[in-house]
């Protein structure tokens, strides 16, 4: 082999090294979608609330202010509210909030809430046991239901210096028309009461 | 740096070039290449100037005068940031610079690939023509053009921009975006493989180690915004929710991503003129570079640090306490390897024998506006006081003196020391100093005051403002149209450059010019390094 040869080859080596690196930034900046919502959910990061079962810790006298947000997308023609919008909870109490929705449209139509804490900071201590917001709901034209949401704040709130303090937090869901169920119409993106980019 | 027998220089017989369409559109030569990219940085740059100078007529007084909407004047805004940073820096910098002397620096007869180099330059065009095109189509309901800001955040991006001002916009992030990292790989490549015989990497000039770790740079961090701005353009078009709390998405990991890059894009920005500023320092003190080897580690350190430091542009996010101690801490780092770099130029003029020419002039002028930049950095990294400074005209300061000060002075620097090398002609020297100091005056008449403006809490990408921010947002603009005066001068001293009979010898400079490419004839020949340069070690000459 030649010396220029054996020059083209290494710098085609070079090449495709550099080109391999290219390539796979670009498959890690694909993989953090799913590996970033992994993290917020074992984390609470970024507002996240944790799911899990009943709390393992005993209730304390120590209590909290819940207050909830409830709001509706554009596009999705439901009426959506807490019971009360706000509750006390002793710390490692498990709590039952009932949330009523109405369809007062004209058709019946799909709904996914999602959902998210305020301080995000108190994401990772506030548990969801049950949930309406897993999973998607369908309501007839003028129907009404009410869904339940179980849930504990976990003591270990109060030995995180970031969460310490705190003696209240928000609650937010935000309804919008579900992507599977109902036809594009309703599907218009203009986000309107989207309230999580509100930090 | 080690100084080379001197073989090369004498190619006349090679030397016929090809006719013009094919040597200038089909080049692959590459000083044609940087000549092009050059030149088409100054194009961007003109455009992307008048921009600014919308926006500074704008915000002389409080009202709207010149726009019709406040939306209009952020499309302003967007395009001013996107084609200077995309379209102005970093051709001129890294195309324009970076592919004229990288290869004569380290004795290289062309890039490794010249075909692609090619490629790289077309691509960036394209994508020029892709954002100018983004400013003319329907954006935001009714109004023409993306007036998202550089940094093209969701929701604003998706929701609040149905017209395809943005797919545009994201478009000619792609194509350049593209064009880079092929320049990137060519760089890289040409670096580690084709150096001169001798020429081992830590006698290699510094101005192709900082080309080295811009190339690593650019490699590692663009294909993330790609990949960013795909998501983007999908969540836009094609119903997907990466970045939709409707769909589960997240705007907040765009953020995550847009600076992962967005932050080691500063320093893709900044590197080569740090290479730059060396090669002049040393050249008009007369001494070799004081710590070439920190110099050179510096780059590298600037540059891994770099990109473990993104979240200081998003403190406001809600980050945990820790979060943000990390990411100040890290952030603050920087200024070490950063002030060996400020300190090593300082040492290699100490006990030198200066020469103020056009170029030191230059140098020296972004020594102290890049330090400025630097502190006001150094003041934004810690979290506590970002959150009160946050999109503010601090920033806006802060920013404008490490890019507009620090880079644009080492273009211009960089073309007064290189001019004579590039073309074989003179700009007078006058020329270069009465621009110098139009300019250093200028810009910090213009940025100065908005760092009181700032502090007083005048908030970024906004048309309109109180009475009480009026004043010093008129001295701005008096700074601005001082630094256009300085523009003027230098179109006036290129033209008398080429009218001129005079011609540059192979080394103008004298003495301190110890790189390769002062070896060659002003202008280089067209093919060089046919036969290549040995670098034989001098103790005592690094």
């Amino acid at each position: 082999m030649t010396d220029r040869n054996r020059a083209t080859r290494k710098a085609g080596i070079t090449a495709f090294a550099c080109a391999g690196i290219a390539f796979g930034m670009i498959g890690l900046a694909f993989a953090s979608v799913p590996l970033y919502n992994m993290f917020c959910k074992a984390t609470g990061f970024d507002g996240t609330p944790r799911q899990g079962a009943a709390p393992v810790a005993a209730a304390t006298d120590d209590s909290m202010l819940v207050r909830f947000d409830t709001n509706v997308a554009a596009g999705l023609p439901w009426r959506f509210q807490a019971e009360s919008p706000q509750v006390s909870v002793n710390l490692g109490e498990t709590k039952t909030v009932f949330f009523r929705v109405t369809n007062t449209g004209p058709a019946p139509s799909t709904g996914i809430a999602t959902f998210n804490v305020q301080p995000g900071l108190m994401g990772g201590f506030f548990v969801k046991i049950e949930c309406f917001c897993f999973n998607e709901q369908t309501l007839q034209p003028g129907e009404t239901m009410d869904f339940p949401v179980v849930f504990y704040v976990d003591p270990a709130m109060r030995q995180d210096s970031n969460t310490a303090h705190l003696t209240e937090m928000t609650l937010s869901y935000t309804y919008f028309a579900s992507k599977n169920g109902q036809p594009t119409a309703a599907l218009a993106t203009t986000g309107g009461t989207d309230k999580k980019s509100n930090f | 740096m080690a100084n080379a027998t001197a073989h090369s220089g004498l190619h006349d017989a090679h030397d016929h070039k090809p006719p013009f369409f094919s040597r200038w559109f089909l080049s692959t030569n590459h000083k044609d290449i940087g000549t092009l990219y050059l030149l088409f940085a100054f194009c961007a740059g003109i455009i992307g100037a008048f921009l600014s100078f919308g926006i500074r007529m704008e915000m002389e007084e409080p009202g709207l005068q010149y726009f019709s909407s406040p939306g209009t004047y952020n499309v302003f805004v967007t395009g001013h940031g996107l084609i200077m940073v995309f379209f102005m820096v970093m051709p001129a910098l890294i195309g324009g610079f970076g592919n004229w002397f990288v290869p004569l620096m380290i004795g290289a007869p062309d890039m490794a690939f010249p075909r692609m180099n090619n490629i790289s330059f077309w691509l960036t065009v394209a994508g020029f023509f892709s954002l100018v095109c983004s400013l003319f189509v329907e954006g935001a309901p009714g109004a023409s053009g993306a007036g998202t800001g550089w940094t093209v955040y969701p929701p604003l991006s998706t929701s609040g921009h149905p017209g395809p001002a943005v797919d545009f916009a994201i478009f000619a992030l792609h194509l350049s975006g593209a064009g880079s990292i092929l320049g990137a790989i060519n760089f890289i490549t040409t670096i580690l493989n084709m150096r001169a015989p001798g020429m081992t990497l830590h006698k290699m000039p510094l101005f192709a180690w900082s080309m080295l770790v811009t190339a690593f740079l650019l490699l590692l961090s663009l294909p993330v915004l790609a990949g960013a701005i795909t998501m983007l353009l999908t969540d836009r078009n094609f119903g997907t929710t990466f970045f939709d709390p409707a769909g589960g998405g997240d705007p907040v990991l765009y953020q995550h991503l847009f600076w992962f890059f967005g932050h080691p894009e500063v320093y893709i920005m900044i590197l080569p003129a740090f290479g730059i500023v060396s090669h002049i320092i040393s050249t008009f003190s007369r001494k070799p570079v004081f710590g070439y080897l920190a110099m050179a580690y510096a780059m590298v350190a600037i540059g891994v640090v770099g990109f473990v430091v993104w979240a200081h542009h998003m403190y406001t996010v809600g980050l945990s306490l820790q979060t943000q101690s990390y990411f100040v801490f890290a952030t603050m780092v920087i200024a070490v390897p950063t002030g060996v770099k400020i300190f090593s130029w300082i040492a290699t003029m100490w006990g030198g024998s200066i020469r103020f020419t056009a170029a030191m002039h230059w140098a020296v002028g972004f020594i102290f506006l890049f330090t400025v930049g630097g502190v006001t950095g150094v003041v934004l990294a810690n979290s506590a006081v970002d959150k009160y400074l946050h999109d503010t005209y601090y920033v806006v300061a802060h920013f404008h003196y490490v890019l507009s000060l620090g880079a644009v002075f080492i273009i211009f620097a960089g073309i007064y020391y290189w001019f004579p090398k590039m073309t074989g002609h003179i700009i007078p020297e006058w020329a270069g100093k009465l621009h110098f100091w139009l300019a250093f005056i200028g810009a910090n008449v213009l940025f100065f005051p908005m760092h009181f403006l700032g502090l007083a809490g005048m908030p970024r990408r906004y048309a309109d403002y109180p009475e009480a921010f009026a004043g010093w947002h008129k001295v701005s603009t008096w700074g601005g149209h001082i630094f256009a005066l300085g523009m003027v001068v230098f179109f006036i001293g290129v033209v008398l450059a080429f009218r001129s009979s005079k011609r540059a010898a192979a080394n103008p400079w004298g003495e301190g010019a110890t790189t390769l490419e002062w070896t060659l004839s002003s202008p280089p020949p067209f093919h060089q390094f046919e036969t290549l340069p040995r670098i034989v070690d001098e103790p005592g000459h690094h």
